[in-house]
């Protein structure tokens, strides 16, 4: 073992020299790489999108992918183009946005309802979960011709049908969440007098806020997908209405212009969503293992 | 020998200094703990006890400054930390190479701090004080040459306490990593230590050797001499004739 003390004398190395440490000891100082610029990040969000992008580009544009399978972003953009100006396509994404809000709004909203009184009480649970598993099975595409007869081809039929739809993800994520919260907290909370709704909305609602968020992220996502269902069938407005439309005409760009807007609503969503994490859960902000 | 072992350091900190949003809480701070030596780190709440652990461990960088630590060095926190969903033997290998990772070595570790019978407990059923001493039996089967310690008896019952503290005098003179603890408790930060730090505005404001013979306890004159020093650094000042509770 080399030995650098000399007897009875502390090896105190001066700060910042470039000498080895002694014996085995590690050097930690402050960190030398100055925290990632945002943009940077912002960047590296964007590489995976603009490859696709170019990849679209060069094999549409190669004729490796012939124009009647997919059309090139140059027809695509016409397509838009002409859909914009020519057509109402913004009174369409309206109607559908809507639809979508409407019916996420519903299906969230007694979701979370159901899934904190399952989370919290034993009787709740008794009564509500075994039916909820039940109707969660149920394929919620397969529902949609008996919406149509018991609601017609009518709003309100849609927006029931997105919210049932968006009801089960919200319900299983915000249950369980509550069912997660630390029990010693809850504990705590009632031995200094917090009761009931208090309890909930200060207390088990908050705690559980990440479970439900992500039943919220989940619940936006197939949102846009009962869209697509719903305004298939039955609608004379609408996104999925110029889907079923240009199908039967055979219109690629129309469709890819469609699903182009579909991606961009899902993000939209789900940057919604984030947002509203941080405005949410301020406690959270430095994230724990990141 | 001796005497070299004595005065090779387990840690160094120099001209540490750490500030929060521009909140300066460590400002060039200079500690160095030998091998085979316990210091304790007194200071009021709030002070950077626990920030300048952290960056002994390695959990966070200094803003300026830097450390000398060696690779194997492990803490035990205020609260156990264990793994909730391994059983309390894994808790205790967790982390080393698989090879090493051995139920065998595991149970050794748990005998030395008396829990050999717990190995196959799942970590929610135990006690405070039992969940704490698997921490410890965590941060002493790396044979760590620096061992740091937050206020690991904190939440424990006074005869938990004494107990525990028992337990890491006689482990850390038989394992000899140098020993950081950090404790609001004077007394027992004189009981335990060599040596004994007082930080205080983001520096060391006193740094006393305790010279009173092994096996400590507490009271006697030259304990309380000692202990009412610190507690008077620590703004607390008591009249002579107050007896130790
Ligand atoms: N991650 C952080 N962000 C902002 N401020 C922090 C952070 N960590 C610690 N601080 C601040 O640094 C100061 C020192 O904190 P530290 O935890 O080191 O105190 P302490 O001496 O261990 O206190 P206690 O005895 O109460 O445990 C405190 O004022 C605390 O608010
Ligand atoms: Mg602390």
């Amino acid at each position: 073992m080399t030995q650098v003390a000399a007897p009875g004398v502390m090896t105190a190395p001066e700060p910042g020299s470039g000498t080895a440490p002694p014996d085995g000891l590690v050097r930690l100082g402050p960190d030398s790489a100055p925290a990632r610029r945002r943009r940077f990040s912002f960047a590296l969000r964007l590489v995976i999108p603009v490859a696709v992008f170019l990849l679209w580009w060069f094999l549409t544009g190669t004729h490796v992918i012939p124009a009647t399978a997919l059309s090139t972003p140059r027809a695509t953009w016409d397509s838009f183009t002409y859909l914009y100006n020519r057509q109402d396509l913004v009174g369409d994404v309206g109607v559908s946005v809507r639809r979508a809000a409407l019916g996420l709004a519903l299906g969230a909203g007694v979701g979370t309802a159901l899934g904190i009184i399952v989370g919290l009480y034993r009787l709740g649970e008794e009564l509500l979960d075994a039916p909820m598993q039940m109707l969660r099975m149920v394929p919620y595409p397969a529902l949609i011709f008996l919406f149509i007869i018991w609601f017609g081809v009518g709003e309100t039929g849609k927006v029931l049908f997105i919210g049932l739809a968006t009801l089960f993800p919200m319900y299983l994520n915000t249950s369980n969440g509550v069912r997660n919260v630390d029990r010693r907290v809850v504990e705590a909370a009632r031995s200094f007098g917090l009761q009931g709704r208090r309890l909930v909305r200060q207390v088990v609602v908050p705690l559980a806020m990440p479970s439900i968020l992500t039943g919220l992220r989940f619940a936006a996502g197939i949102s846009v997908i009962a869209l697509v269902f719903t305004e298939s069938i039955g609608a004379n407005q609408g996104i999925g209405y110029l889907v079923a439309q240009a199908n039967s005409l055979d219109q690629i760009p129309v469709l890819v212009v469609c699903v182009i807007i579909y991606a961009i609503l899902g993000i939209a969503a789900d940057l919604l969503v984030r947002l509203l994490e941080r405005y949410a859960m301020p406690w959270r902000r430095h994230s724990a293992v990141r | 020998m001796s005497v070299q072992t004595t005065t090779t350091p387990a840690a160094v900190a120099l001209a540490v200094g750490k500030a929060f949003d521009g909140r300066s809480v460590l400002e060039g701070l200079d500690v160095t703990v030998a091998r085979g030596e316990f210091v304790a780190l007194l200071g009021a709440s709030g002070s950077g006890k626990t920030t300048l652990l952290r960056i002994l461990a390695g959990i966070e960088a200094p803003t300026t400054g830097e450390v000398l630590v060696p690779e194997v060095r492990t803490v035990v926190y205020q609260e156990p930390r264990l793994v909730a969903s391994m059983r309390v033997w894994r808790n205790v290998v967790i982390g080393l190479p698989n090879a090493s990772a051995t139920r065998a070595l595991a149970v050794d570790a748990l005998r030395e701090v008396g829990l050999d019978d717990h190995a196959d407990a799942w970590p929610g059923t135990l006690s405070g004080g039992e969940a704490q001493r698997v921490a410890l039996a965590r941060a002493l089967v790396r044979q760590p040459k620096l061992l740091l310690l937050d206020e690991p008896f904190a939440a424990l019952d006074a005869l938990t306490r004494l107990r525990m503290q028992d337990l890491v005098a006689h482990l850390c003179a038989r394992h000899r990593p140098g020993v950081l603890l950090v404790t609001h408790d004077v007394e027992e930060a004189v009981v335990l230590a060599d040596r004994v730090l007082v930080l205080r505005e983001g520096r060391i404001s006193v740094d006393l050797p305790v010279d009173l013979p092994r096996p400590r306890r507490i009271g006697g004159p030259a304990f309380d001499a000692l202990r009412d020093r610190f507690l008077g650094e620590l703004g607390v000042h008591r009249e002579a004739a107050t007896s130790s509770d």
